[in-house]
Order: structure tokens, then C-alpha cells, then sequence
């Protein structure tokens, strides 16, 4: 084995990688929200009576669910600065970072979607029946009754799928942005330290991730003994 | 917008002067296709082992297995990739690292990107596997065994059957996971579907067109392979069953 480590290179990396950290982080909040947020969207537009409302909406976690997430950052690489132009009626550069920020904010919405779909479908029936006979509107059974209740039930699914999604953000590599690993690849092409770079990033992955996962469990389990 | 529409970029001839760019595509297709089958086979393989390994009245089976898919599973696929690809070889013997330097590269990097797949893929095969067999009742193994059945057999005939016939529905996402999974191969420099479209796109200049039939291609991927599991999954549903674990 010809291998020689040389750790000293970290130390001095640590505040760009925690610049990283901290993109990676702010791209896993974005896609959170913004993908329950459009996904509830979605979700209401599957279960709508409007055939052409919910077909649109099939067809839009059908196709964001087949298609890798790389493709999805590079439709939006492309697509976002020509939508901007196309409204502002100026060439707008924004940089790469917000173009990942919508294309993880859409592409996650279609697995919401279905996560949130299945929530509302898990509240018994009777429920909208009796907030309705209570004079509550259609909109206001749904916002106040169905949806919590909804979320609630789904919670365990959505945090394991937080942690699925900080891993994923690292796939923004492939537009050259600076999350945690596009930090350490850049520290370590300049340093010749490559290795010691993705050693580094993995061990700080697994750290957080496993961590993460242990409290979701301990958490899940807690709610199902009371 | 001024984009200028043109679908038939596609017949017309490379840079090379022998292909043309729909082979490009095709090309792309066949290996995105090539790399999900052969991960999915090994990956299937060794997940099926471990889910049984961690069922196992034997600590520390369970131990190791369990260590092995909390770290496959809590570490991004692109840092796995990147791992096997840049530094795995490093701890290799040196005449093993003269085999790998000649090699055809794209050899290597198929190779590489199957085994990391596969390996990936493996530790949430493996957790379906167990939740599956912890799914049957107890009484089943306990009945098996009071049948004369040694526990090998118990699983063979009584346990998995059962277990898989409950797990398919995971395991179909699973497999159409590899699929999409594929495309970061693309960062260690195979040409795979969505890079072979980003290619011929910047080959043309019509990257829209090229991006909309690699789309509809993953679309095609995902409806067939969901059909075919789906026809699977009701040829082997045991009538009165509790209709197949749905």
C-alpha cells in the first residue's frame, strides 16, 4: 500500500467547507418547504373531481418521478435564467445556486406529493362529513381538519425523507455549486489532497446522517408506545 | 422566447462521421439501461443474503450486517462513487493498480459504477428483506420447524415466499431507483443517458430537444418497468391471500 495521508490541509479548509455545509443545509430547508408547500398543491390537485386538474398533476409526479434528479438540476440550469428572461424581458444571470434551489423544490414536490396524498386519504371519510355538518367550508375541513392530521400521520415518512434529501443535495456537484462535497472536491483538486477531502466529507456525512436517522427512530418509536 | 425548434438534429451525422446523434442517445439508453440491470442483479443478490443474515439467531451476523447498512445507507451515492472510484484503488496491490491503470476506462468505470450501485442498493434491499420476513408470524417458523423442516428449509419453503410476495411493492421503487441512480455515474465520466443528451445537446445547440427525448426515454424506463412488476406481482398473488399484501 502506497498511501500517505496528510491530514494538515483540513484545519485551514474548515471555513470554506462550513460555507458548503451551510448551502447544503439552506438547499435541504428550500426543498423542504418548498417541496411540501407545492406538493400539498399537488396533492389537492390529484384528489380534485376537475379530471383536467388531476391529470395535470398525475402527469407532473409521473414524469418527476421517473426521471433522475440530475436531469432535473440540469432542466433547470437551463430553463430558469430563460423563464427569468422571458418575464423580465432582461438577460438576468442568477447563478447556478437558485436554479438548484427550484429544481429541488419541484422535484421533491412530486414525491410529496404522493406522501401528502396518501396522508389525506388516511383521515376516515366520516371526518369531512362531520366538520361539514358543523358549517365548515370545503377549503376550511381541509385546512383545519384534514391536513393536520395528515401531516401528522406522515411525519415519520417526511423526516426519513429529509434525510435522503440532505444526502441528494450533494448531487448539485454536477452544476459546479459549493455545497459541503463541492466544497471539499474544489479544497481538494487545489491541494492535491482529493483523498483526504472525500474521507473527510463522507465521515461528516454518515456522522449527521446516522445521527439524524437514530433520533427519527427514537422519535417514531415514542409515538407509536404512547 | 427565440429558440428555434428543430427535431431532426437527430438524424443528422457527429462529428465523427459515422454515427448519428440518435445513436448517441440510444447509446446513452443501452448503458443507463446495461449499468441498472447488472447493480440491480448484484444488488438483489447480496441484499436477499443480508436481510436473512440479519434475521438470524446469531448476534454477530447481525452485528456486522447491521453496521454495513447504516453506513451504505447514511453516506450520499456520490460520495460512494467517488470513494470507490478515486480511492478505493489506492488500498489495492500494485500489480492489481497496473491492471486497473491499463484497462479500458470505460471498462473501469462501468465496473466501478455497478459495484457501487450495487453495493449501495444492497443495504435497502436488505432492510426490505428483513422488515418482510419480520412481517411473517412467528408461529410460521415455529410450525416449520415442529414440521421437521431444518431452519434453512423453514426459510426456503415457508419464510421468503411469503416474505417476498409482501415486499414487492418496496421493491419495485427500489429497482426503479437504480434506474434514476444511474445518472451520477455520469461524474466519474460514462456516458450514460442524461450525459450522452447534455452532450449531444451541446454537439447541436438544440439541448431542449435533447433533454425532452431523454425525459421521455427515463418516462419509458419507469412505465415499463412498474408495468412488468406489476404483472409479477398478480401472477404471483396466492388467491385469498388478503389479496397479495395490498
Amino acid at each position: 500500500m502506497n498511501l500517505s495521508l496528510d491530514w494538515s490541509v483540513l484545519p485551514a479548509a474548515l471555513p470554506f467547507l462550513l460555507q458548503g455545509m451551510g448551502f447544503s443545509i439552506a438547499l435541504l430547508v428550500v426543498s423542504l418547504l418548498g417541496g411540501l408547500l407545492l406538493g400539498t398543491g399537488l396533492a389537492l390537485m390529484r384528489l380534485s373531481s376537475n379530471v383536467l386538474v388531476s391529470s395535470f398533476a398525475a402527469a407532473y409526479v409521473g414524469i418527476f418521478r421517473s426521471i433522475p434528479l440530475v436531469l432535473a438540476i440540469f432542466w433547470c440550469y437551463l430553463l430558469v435564467p430563460m423563464l427569468i428572461e422571458a418575464v423580465r424581458g432582461v438577460h438576468t444571470p442568477i447563478g447556478p445556486m437558485y436554479s438548484a434551489f427550484i429544481a429541488y423544490a419541484m422535484f421533491e414536490a412530486a414525491y410529496f406529493c404522493e406522501v401528502i396524498r396518501a396522508g389525506i386519504l388516511s383521515v376516515p371519510r366520516g371526518q369531512t362529513g362531520a366538520s361539514l355538518a358543523l358549517g365548515l367550508t370545503r377549503a376550511q375541513t381541509m385546512r383545519h381538519i384534514i391536513l393536520p392530521q395528515a401531516l401528522r400521520t406522515m411525519m415519520p415518512l417526511i423526516l426519513t425523507k429529509s434525510i435522503i434529501i440532505f444526502q441528494d443535495t450533494s448531487l448539485v456537484y454536477v452544476i459546479s455549486v459549493s455545497d459541503f462535497l463541492g466544497a471539499a472536491t474544489k479544497i481538494g483538486q487545489r491541494d492535491s489532497r482529493l483523498i483526504e477531502l472525500y474521507l473527510f466529507a463522507g465521515v461528516v456525512y454518515f456522522i449527521l446522517c446516522f445521527a439524524a436517522s437514530k433520533f427519527v427512530e427514537a422519535r417514531t418509536h415514542r409515538k407509536v408506545a404512547t | 422566447m427565440n429558440y428555434h425548434w428543430d427535431w431532426s438534429v437527430f438524424s443528422q451525422l457527429t462529428i465523427t462521421t459515422v454515427d448519428r446523434y440518435w445513436q448517441w442517445m440510444l447509446s446513452g439508453l443501452a448503458l443507463t439501461v446495461l449499468i441498472a440491470l447488472l447493480a440491480w442483479m448484484f444488488a438483489l443478490a447480496l441484499g436477499v443474503l443480508l436481510g436473512i443474515a440479519r434475521t438470524v439467531p446469531f448476534r454477530p451476523a447481525r452485528v456486522v450486517v447491521g453496521a454495513y447498512v447504516e453506513v451504505f445507507r447514511n453516506i450520499p451515492l456520490l460520495v460512494q462513487l467517488f470513494f470507490w472510484y478515486y480511492i478505493a484503488p489506492v488500498f489495492l496491490s500494485l500489480p492489481w493498480q497496473a491492471v486497473i491503470n491499463t484497462a479500458q476506462p470505460v471498462l473501469v468505470q462501468t465496473v466501478t459504477a455497478v459495484l457501487c450501485l450495487g453495493l449501495f442498493t444492497a443495504a435497502r434491499v436488505c432492510e426490505q428483506v428483513r422488515a418482510g420476513i419480520e412481517a411473517q408470524p412467528k408461529d410460521q417458523f415455529s410450525a416449520a420447524l415442529a414440521l421437521g423442516l431444518k431452519r434453512r428449509q423453514a426459510y426456503r419453503y415457508v419464510i421468503l415466499p411469503m416474505a417476498f410476495r409482501v415486499i414487492l411493492p418496496p421493491l419495485t421503487s427500489e429497482f426503479l431507483n437504480v434506474f434514476k441512480n444511474t445518472a451520477v455515474v455520469l461524474t466519474i465520466g460514462l456516458l450514460e443517458l442524461t450525459a450522452q443528451s447534455r452532450q449531444v445537446g451541446e454537439f447541436t445547440g438544440h439541448i431542449f430537444e435533447a433533454f425532452i427525448v431523454a425525459t421521455l426515454l427515463y418516462f419509458l424506463i419507469a412505465q415499463t418497468v412498474s408495468r412488468l412488476m406489476g404483472r409479477l406481482e398478480r401472477r404471483l398473488t396466492i388467491p385469498g391471500e388478503s389479496g397479495g399484501g395490498r
